[in-house]
């Protein structure tokens, strides 16, 4: 059984980093488990952002933030080939609208050169509207490797692949206590599972300085700090061409509120930022979607709020309190007291973009004190399809439907998702049965009617065809059960 | 001109809800050959199917019926006058010259029609679309997916519930949960009046003592898991929470009532014209769309109170629909456009060629009594008007007009007044 047992490596966290770790560490002989507190991987910070790949030229050369951001940046398009997952370097820039913004623009091109960022332009308005019609500043940035990202899809794929190549994952199960004896590391859980591990990774994000104390690390503190956002729907997709920030600001925690478009055709507003006390608060509030609206305004004069589809939030894992703000470097380092820890805290922004990089520098931390052997028959490539079934060629389609009928059923309409897609979403490998699982994986319920439509039918498939009881079914959490039985 | 792997047909009527059953009849029986109803449910009566309370038809067949009763007709009379029906299949493109592409489980099939008819619903307004502040957990629906959860489907959604808005459907699932034992808190609706019928206030509130909080929201979720209450606070005059009002209501459900929208993405991506305040298409009197052979009719075209006036509707664009597929040439005049005044949300049709009677469907800003709607020309008489006890936005109010009433007419106003 998943869970119990020794394992040569015990990763606690299965966000963007623990899963990348996961795969990168897939590829040895090496006997891995993950372990998440959530039902599904990459449910905190790593489905909460932006899902922008950044070029990296907003950290101080020599920082590991620089370092990791441009070597993951430069991973990224092999890696999500071979995990099937939809990429695309659209290109950023970053606005001045005065002198002291234009000075930042300056400073960060010659930072961004000292990073190693490619291709790097300062602009003129004409040529920033070309690349952008409307965008109105004196001066912008342009950096081309700026890339964007399904950042859940992006997580799952990791931890789809680390787990056909032979990782275990243990979700639902939150770590509660670690001790140490006799070399090995002894965890257990909530539900009490008791694991050991030759070597304990810690990629708990906001949750990284309680797993230090549980080893009597108590030096780092967390400080979660919220970044809201609207999803806009996707009739606003063709009018961002490229990803538009305003130049930032000292000592804000973030980039500042700006437009994202998703490789589903989508915009993001946000992300705002405010520190909150607890590492679950995902609220969202009056007050900052009023911003965000006005702010969406100004680039889509059209924008009314029923554009809007759904509001979010995510939680920057900041180690820097609010009174002092900015940013703090990266912490990723094997312990000299526990020698077999390697341990990650604060991996804010840009952690998505570093996730690659950050695994091969924790694969070879692992391998100072693990023998790490190649596996042969590592899968480097997953199956399946490059994104949806209706972003395929005519001809395809046409062939797959011969092949199953049941890609020739749309069951959600505004994303255009068949009944084979969701049908296979729900098989996972990972074997989550949440339905933002199924949202995060297919993308039913994502569209403009938020399921108002597909709700319904997806229930009604998945009893007809898994004999799924409504009652057991969960929205995302435990206790976040969607029905409370039969009518009568 | 049709190409290969291609099919063609006269009529292609997209929907298979009661505006498709009833433009693909009269369709057919205008003297299309061949009328092809597409649905992309695997049953045709679309949201008539899971309602399941009785109202419907008393205008039409004048006795009251189920939803599915109602549908039950049309689907019968769909069958003896020989409409071709695709269920489980999608519309996944339409283009201007009269192409359709479909997706179903035989494949992927080319459409090459005459005319089209548009009768593809509309949807429900979403948590986003209203932007509700707070957390995501469980228990919150749209009045219409809970709808078909708990009628088409026995699964209950709750045990304890608050309704957002008082559209029709909120009213309905009020009554419809109080009756299934799931205690109905209170509908909150933002506006000052309901949205709902006044019909539907009565029976479905008023007569299970359910309370209405007019000019009163939902404006914050609770709970992290399963829903565990809402913050509900009055609002002043410009729809903004007041403060000091705020109070929490303890509930694992919210259903959404606020509000529908025609649902018109195939319609804007094949260059359709739009309505920003009808949310549907521009029409003439014909139903005929700023697109030549596209037709539109029922709540794609403007969110209906009634199913009997969407039959009716679709009923007059399927003929429409049919007598252009056949050939029949209208003689070519200027349209005389229609255009919404004083107290007048909008109207429709948008435009008329004067050729023929029509009926004028228009809904007001705000409820009022005892007033008039007038129509004026250009000159400022008066070509119609009527008096009315009761104006109110969730009724929509319908004026048959006669085309010898147009004969100098440039243009036509719409207006309530003393």
């Amino acid at each position: 059984m998943t869970g119990n047992g020794q394992y040569d490596v015990v990763i606690v966290g299965a966000g963007v980093v623990g899963c990348a770790i996961a795969r990168e560490l897939s590829k040895y002989q090496l006997r891995i488990l993950v372990v998440e507190k959530e039902l599904d991987v990459g449910m905190g910070t790593s489905s909460r952002n932006s899902g922008v790949i950044h070029s990296g030229i907003h950290y101080a050369p020599g920082s590991l933030r620089a370092r990791l951001n441009v070597q993951g940046n430069a991973m990224f398009e092999r890696l999500c080939r071979a995990l099937k997952v939809k990429m695309n370097y659209i290109g950023k820039l970053t606005v001045a609208q005065d002198d002291e913004e234009i000075e930042t623009l300056y400073r960060l091109k010659e930072q961004g050169e000292a990073n190693g960022v490619p291709g790097m332009e300062i602009l003129p308005p004409h040529k920033m509207q070309a690349i952008q019609p409307g965008v109105q500043g004196k001066l912008a940035l342009y950096t081309p490797s700026t890339g964007i990202v399904c950042p859940y899809t992006f997580t799952i794929r990791l931890a789809e692949s680390a787990h056909i190549n032979g990782v275990e994952f243990l979700l639902a199960a939150k770590v509660t206590g670690i001790t140490v004896n006799k070399g090995l590391f002894h965890i257990t859980t909530h539900k009490g599972h008791k694991i050991s591990g030759r070597v304990l990774i810690n990629s708990a994000g906001l949750y990284s300085d309680a797993i230090c104390r549980m080893l009597g690390i108590d030096e780092y503190k967390i400080y979660p700090c919220r970044g809201e956002y609207l999803i806009l729907d996707k009739r606003f997709g063709h009018y961002l061409n490229a990803l538009v920030y305003p130049a930032p600001h000292h000592g804000k925690a973030g980039l500042g509120i700006h437009l994202t478009k998703t490789v589903d055709e989508n915009i993001l507003i946000g992300p705002s930022n405010e520190y909150v006390e607890e590492a679950d608060d995902y609220r969202t509030t009056r007050e900052i979607m009023g911003l965000l609206i006005e702010e969406g305004r100004r680039l889509l004069p059209g924008l009314a709020t029923s554009d809007v589809i759904r509001s979010f939030s995510g939680l920057r894992a900041k180690q820097t309190p609010p009174q002092v703000g900015g940013f703090k470097d990266f912490v990723i380092e094997r312990r000299r007291d526990y020698p077999n820890f390697i341990n990650l805290v604060g991996i804010e922004s840009p952690g998505l973009t570093s996730s690659p990089a950050i695994a091969v520098m924790v694969r070879d931390l692992v391998a100072e004190v693990l023998f790490l052997n190649e596996k042969p028959g590592f899968k480097e490539e997953l199956p399946g399809l490059l994104g949806y079934f209706h972003e395929q060629p005519q001809e395809l389609k046409r062939e797959l439907i011969s092949q199953d009928k049941d890609y020739g059923e749309v069951i959600c309409r505004c994303e255009g998702i068949t009944k084979k897609e969701v049908m296979d979403a729900f098989q996972n490998p990972l074997g989550v049965r949440t339905l933002a699982g199924l949202k995060y994986r297919a993308r039913v319920m994502m569209g403009r009617c938020q399921g108002g439509f597909c709700l319904p039918r997806i229930v009604e498939l998945l009893r007809r065809e898994f004999g799924i009881k409504p009652q057991e079914l969960l929205l995302h959490s435990e206790g976040s059960y969607l029905f409370t039985g039969n009518v009568r | 001109m049709v190409s290969k792997g291609e099919i063609e047909r006269d009529v292609v009527v997209i929907g298979g809800g009661p505006a498709g059953l009833a433009a693909a009849i009269s369709a057919k029986e205008a003297g299309a050959k061949k009328v092809l109803l597409v649905e992309r449910d695997k049953r045709l009566g679309g949201i008539l199917n899971q309602c399941i309370h009785d109202g419907f038809g008393l205008h039409w067949f004048k006795e009251a019926l189920s939803g599915p009763e109602y549908a039950h007709r049309f689907i019968e009379k769909a069958d003896q006058v020989g409409v071709e029906v695709m269920l489980s299949s999608m519309v996944m493109a339409m283009e201007p010259d009269l192409r359709i592409q479909l997706s179903s489980k035989e494949g992927l099939l080319s459409v090459k029609a005459k005319a089209i008819v548009l009768a593809m619903g509309c949807r429900e307004r979403t948590q986003g679309a209203i932007m509700l502040p707070g957390t995501r957990p469980a228990g919150i629906y749209t009045a219409g997916a809970a709808q078909n959860l708990i009628n088409l489907q026995n699964i209950m959604v709750g045990k304890k519930a608050v309704i957002m808005g008082s559209g029709d459907i909120g009213l309905i699932m009020a009554r419809r949960l109080t009756l299934e034992g799931c205690e109905v808190v209170g509908v909150y609706e933002i506006l000052p009046y309901p949205s709902g019928l006044p019909r539907n206030i009565q029976q479905c509130l008023v007569d299970y003592a359910i309370p209405l909080h007019l000019s009163n929201t939902v404006i914050e979720l609770h709970g992290q898991n399963r829903l565990r209450g809402v913050t509900v606070a009055q609002v002043d005059e410009m729809r903004q929470p007041i403060k000091g009002t705020e109070r929490f209501v303890e509930c694992d459900t919210l259903l959404l009532s606020v509000g529908l929208i025609p649902e018109n993405e195939l319609s804007r991506s094949a260059g359709v014209v739009l309505d920003p305040v009808s949310g549907g298409p521009v029409v003439d009197d014909t139903y005929q769309t700023s697109m030549e052979g596209i037709f539109s009719c029922g709540n794609v075209l403007h969110v209906h109170d009634l199913v009997d006036h969407v039959s009716e509707e679709a009923e007059r664009a399927g003929r429409f629909a049919a007598r252009l597929a056949t050939g029949e040439q209208r003689p070519a005049r200027e349209f005389i456009p229609i255009r919404p005044a004083n107290g007048v949300r909008y109207c429709l049709p948008q435009r008329v060629s004067g050729g023929g009677d029509f009926i004028l469907s228009l809904r007001v800003i705000s409820p009022v009594r005892d007033k008039r709607i007038v129509v004026r020309d250009q000159t400022g008489k008066r070509l119609v008007s009527k008096t009315y006890f009761r104006l109110h936005p969730a009724v929509m109010i319908r004026i048959p007009v006669k085309a010898e009433k147009l004969a100098k007419v440039k243009v036509l106003e719409v207006e309530v007044t003393e």
